[in-house]
């Protein structure tokens, strides 16, 4: 029993990184870097629902699409300010400057919402499914946040091999220069990838303040790397991997502190994700590239 | 070629600072005393320069922010008063040691005469060494551990040490026979959480407590309780000590909650904040027993006029940091007198006569009355057992 | 014969810049016009121009990413302080201790990066940058449940208890306090041997991009697959770069801890490898030069904008970004060229050097 009850904890743990390394791997997968801000658009995100729903009182449901839509505008106006100018610049560069931009939001939203913590309003609800007795539950949050991230999971893999706008991003990311003599704005795609993107971490946000209902604004960031973490354990780039690699790097850390030790629970699930990547050293579901000699 | 020209561009940044460096300097030099070979610059003729160093950004803001606060109630208060007046200033220090050390440092080039120390522990033990290097008096408001004041005769605290709090919490729980199987949950990488958990312990060994279960979270996942709490409820602990601030305690009510399980929580200082924490549902807290120096329910007019001002000043309830950040500023004023001290003496003579005064003087404060010291800096006085009810803090004893 | 000429002239460009800000620091210190705020940064300046030429040689020469580099600073830092605490009755000079001190950190940190280097060579590109970032982790986990103290019997080691499970005998002392790390250190760091530091890092970063181990290191990083069809073993040059810049960065760690009165292993996280990851990328990879003014202003820079109060680390993030933005720009660039096309026509021949591997 307790075994089982772990592992529903660890389930809607890694549901929570997986929804915010969907986001992740969505950016990384197209434009090829990593964004170290998105963990902190998804703090904005959670603020702005706080706002709407706790101060203005308006319904869970405009605050989501609020803050999605919001969330969606400061994606891309990030993107166009600091990120395009960049575009043929090394990878590093964007980096330190996505870097420079996540340190921005946080102390914005400090100057702007102050340092005292939050309480996230139940937008969700916070009911729990019952199972033998009541001695094993399934919080309504966890079923939610694991059903949204199959819906998108579902939807941005038929979007990337369907769409005419997927399948241009799905070119942008082989080959930006033959892409662009095909005749596919390279500048747009990547811009409507952002946006995307950004809309993710919005719901991202809502449901990991749901889910852990203190609000700073340095929440964003440590989900960000263990995000960051769950999308390059499942092969950074791939959508599907994104998903497993999340509910799996919650299951291990919540197994490693339940059987191991709390103390160390944070060494272990990194040595784990050491040794995955000693046998696969493209993650879980990630492409194996066949260098050219 | 691009390395070329990133040589460039940072010699030319390297140039601003440079400039602003001299900005810097002449305009110390000018101010009266100037700032030589890093010595204290000499005082102004009019007030007490008082300066401390405190997390003002970053993930520790809420503390820094709230003792500036509360200390800068009291010096208007002391200012409008006539008499001693104070220059007070704090500057940021990320809750870092070496950003704590060149906070300090700017605050010598000001001109600094009494320092309030450093807001958090790990900065304070960095802070509290140089200030016993340089012979200047320091009296900080929250840093709690016991190496802040180790070995240095001019550092003082206005909070508990952290093995006092844990003794007395192991004390007050057998006195009062609040549990018989106590589960701990503590932050391991927390010099305050930690500190608090190694005495506890220790005490509850010799009072014969039985600890059934003690886990610990992190920094990276203060977010997930469901194994600390689903342990120590299969070990059956009626008792969930949680020597641990009330951001993530607020946390382990709400998954306690559930998932059906009702302990009795007992909690320090670090707890005190949780009712005025926005959006949260205070009747997760019912029954939550703290022992905090600081309430800001209480009705006594000190503390009544505290709140008042500081909302109006600032929009919030004040917590045990921000009442912390006030005393400090009441007691340095009554060491002050009491020792004789005038503002144009310098740091190093304030130093020494508020090292033979503070022992001596009895302060009534905000967190608490009949306030002493020990010469070896450390405080006493009595903590308040206190329990949540209906969304209020009510006295226990 | 020209070939050496140039780079020699290079290396003289860098080593005397070093020497002479030296010389400056202490003559300005020497008549005490220097600011309390400047003279309390020079050590941790020292610290961070160390770090970022070593981060720079996994970066920029070897040309893999590491985003773990505080955890070898770490390491570094807790075992050079338990050193120099240990040898507190054998060497009584100060600075002979603390030089001892920070060969045994530089060591430690030098086995850390084998140990770490062995998965590292297996992987690539991002892999590798989540591994060496899941060590940083690791590492700062470790130390926050690692117990040390020192008695007549000597050094005792206890792991995921407290310090009460040292038992230490009378007289002894706790080092390690888990994760209240190390409090009480003596200070010993001095500007001088920040400076000393600084010139036997450049002195082996720059023997080792300069000799035929370094040509193989780069054409490791240029192309992997040319250089071992033509019999270069990557994993050997790999680990040499590797292993080297760890040694660096751990005694790099001692500096740092010896400068302050505590460390704990918190500080070591992933915001300060990343805080030497711009140092790096700012001053330009593979460029050393580069990497010490970068590391020296950005150091500074904070620390600068204090009269923004509030809204310091607010203007710091917008510094970072506009520089990116600014050293990545067309526009900006064609102006920086022109300046350099009338320096160079004023001196000739002088303006050739600069890059250092191109």
């Amino acid at each position: 029993m307790t075994f089982l009850s772990y592992f529903i904890s660890g389930l809607s743990l890694g549901s929570i990184y997986a929804i915010i390394a969907l986001g992740y791997t969505m950016v990384y997968g197209i434009a090829k870097m990593l964004n170290f801000a998105h963990g902190d658009v998804i703090m904005v995100g959670s603020y702005i629902c706080f706002f709407a729903v706790s101060r203005w009182n308006l319904p869970p449901v405009v605050g989501v699409l609020l803050a999605m839509i919001l969330c969606t505008v400061l994606g891309v106006t990030i993107e166009r300010l600091a990120y395009k100018p960049l575009r043929s610049a090394p990878s590093l560069s964007v980096l330190i400057t996505a870097i420079g931009i996540s340190y921005f939001l946080q102390n914005a939203a400090q100057l702007l919402w102050t340092s005292n913590p939050k309480v996230f309003p139940s937008v969700v609800g916070d009911g729990s499914v019952k199972f033998f007795d009541g001695r094993l539950s399934i919080s309504v949050i966890t079923i939610v946040t694991i059903a949204t991230c199959v819906v998108i999971m579902v939807a941005l893999t038929w979007f990337t091999s369907k769409t005419r706008m997927g399948k241009a991003m799905r070119a942008c990311s082989e080959d930006k220069g033959a892409a662009q003599l095909m005749g596919i704005s390279v500048n747009h795609t990547i811009s409507v990838t952002f946006a995307i993107g950004s809309a993710l971490a919005a719901i991202a946000g809502v449901l990991l303040s749901s889910a852990y209902p203190t609000l700073m604004p340095t929440t964003g960031s440590m989900p960000g790397i263990k995000a960051f973490t769950s999308a390059v354990f499942g092969g950074i780039g791939s959508i599907p991997g994104a998903m497993l690699g999340g509910i799996l790097l919650g299951i291990i850390e919540i197994f490693s502190k339940g059987y191991i030790s709390t103390q160390l629970s944070d060494a272990i699930v990194f040595a784990v994700l050491i040794v995955i990547l000693l046998v696969k050293p493209t993650g879980l579901l990630g492409k194996q590239i066949t260098e050219k000699v | 070629m691009k390395k070329t020209l990133s040589i460039m561009l940072s010699m030319l940044l390297l140039l601003g600072v440079l400039a602003g460096c001299n900005n810097a300097g002449s305009s110390s030099a000018s101010a009266p005393g100037g700032s030589e070979g890093g010595q204290p610059a000499a005082p102004s003729a009019t007030a007490f320069k008082i300066g401390g160093t405190g997390p003002l950004t970053g993930g520790a803001a809420i503390y820094g922010i709230a003792a500036q606060n509360g200390a800068q109630i009291a010096v208007e208060e002391i200012n409008a008063m006539g008499g001693i007046q104070f220059e007070l200033k704090y500057e940021d220090d990320e809750h870092d040691a070496e950003k704590a050390v060149n906070a300090y440092n700017k605050l010598k080039d000001w001109g600094v005469q009494i320092s309030l120390g450093s807001v958090t522990s790990t900065p304070a033990v960095a802070t509290s060494a140089e200030t016993f290097a340089d012979r200047i008096f320091a009296l900080t408001p929250s840093a709690s551990a016991a190496a802040v004041v180790e070995g240095k005769d001019n550092v003082y605290q206005m909070c508990f040490t952290d093995p006092n709090q844990g003794s007395a919490s192991t004390q007050y729980i057998f006195d009062k026979k609040l549990g018989n199987k106590i589960a701990v949950i503590y932050k391991n990488d927390d010099v305050y959480s930690k500190g608090i958990y190694d005495t506890f312990t220790a005490k509850a060994k010799e009072l014969g407590l039985e600890i059934v279960s003690a886990t610990t979270f992190t920094e990276d996942s203060q977010t997930d309780f469901s194994v600390q709490l689903t342990e120590a409820k299969n070990n059956g602990a009626d008792l969930v000590f949680l020597p641990i601030y009330y951001t993530p305690a607020s946390l382990i009510f709400q998954q306690a909650k559930a998932m059906d399980y009702f302990p009795k929580y007992f909690g320090v200082d670090g707890m005190d904040g949780i009712l005025a924490l926005e959006g949260f549902d205070t009747s997760l807290a019912e029954d939550v027993m703290l022992l905090t120096p600081f309430n800001a329910d209480a009705t006594d007019d000190l503390t009544v006029n505290f709140v008042k001002k500081y909302q109006e000043a600032y929009g919030e309830i004040p917590n045990q940091f921000a009442a912390d950040g006030y005393d400090c500023v009441y007691a340095i004023k009554q060491a002050l007198e009491a020792a004789g001290c005038t503002p144009d003496m310098s740091a190093a003579d304030i130093c020494e006569k508020l090292v033979a005064t503070f022992p001596t003087i009895t302060f009534n404060g905000l967190t608490g009355d009949d306030v002493t010291w020990a010469p070896t800096g450390e405080v006493s006085k009595s903590p308040k057992g206190m329990i949540i009810q209906n969304g209020a803090y009510v006295g226990m004893d | 014969m020209k070939r050496i000429g140039k780079r020699l002239r290079s290396n003289l460009v860098i080593y005397g810049l070093v020497v002479v800000t030296y010389v400056v620091l202490q003559m300005v210190m020497g008549s005490g016009h220097i600011s309390s705020s400047l003279q309390g940064q020079l050590v941790p300046i020292c610290v961070y121009v160390v770090m970022a030429v070593s981060l720079n040689l996994t970066i920029g020469v070897l040309g893999e990413l590491s985003l773990g580099h505080a955890g070898f600073m770490s390491v570094g830092a807790f075992t050079g302080v338990v050193a120099c605490i240990a040898l507190e009755g054998i060497i009584s000079l100060g600075a002979v201790r603390m030089a001892v001190s920070m060969l045994i950190g530089a060591a430690c940190a030098a086995l850390a990066g084998v140990l770490i280097g062995i998965p590292v060579l297996r992987l690539s590109g991002d892999y590798l940058a989540i591994v060496t970032l899941a060590f940083g982790e690791i590492i700062k986990n470790i130390i926050n449940c690692l117990y040390v103290g020192i008695d007549h019997r000597g050094l005792r080691i206890s792991f995921l208890t407290s310090a009460a499970a040292l038992e230490l005998a009378e007289g002894g002392r706790v080092i390690i306090d888990g994760p209240m790390g190390i409090s009480g250190i003596k200070k010993l760091s001095t500007f001088t041997m920040g400076f000393a530091l600084i010139l036997i890092t450049l002195f082996i970063v720059l023997n080792l991009i300069y000799s035929r181990s370094g040509r193989a290191i780069m054409a490791l990083r240029d192309n992997r697959i040319a250089a071992e069809s033509v019999g270069i073993p990557a994993t050997k040059y790999k680990m040499m770069a590797f292993v080297t810049s760890a040694a660096l960065a751990g005694a790099a760690g001692t500096l740092y801890a010896l400068n302050y009165s505590t460390v704990t292993a918190a500080k070591f996280n992933f915001n300060t490898s990343i805080l030497i990851l711009v140092f790096v990328v700012l001053g330009g990879l593979g460029n050393i030069l580069g990497s010490i003014i970068a590391a020296t202003v950005l150091t500074i820079l904070p620390e600068m904008l204090r009269q923004f109060n509030d809204y310091r680390m607010l203007v710091y993030a917008v510094v970072l970004i506009l520089v990116m933005l600014a050293t990545n720009n067309d526009d900006f660039k064609g102006l920086l060229y022109q300046i350099r096309g009338k320096i160079l026509a004023r001196n000739g021949t002088k303006g050739k050097e600069g890059a250092v591997n191109e």
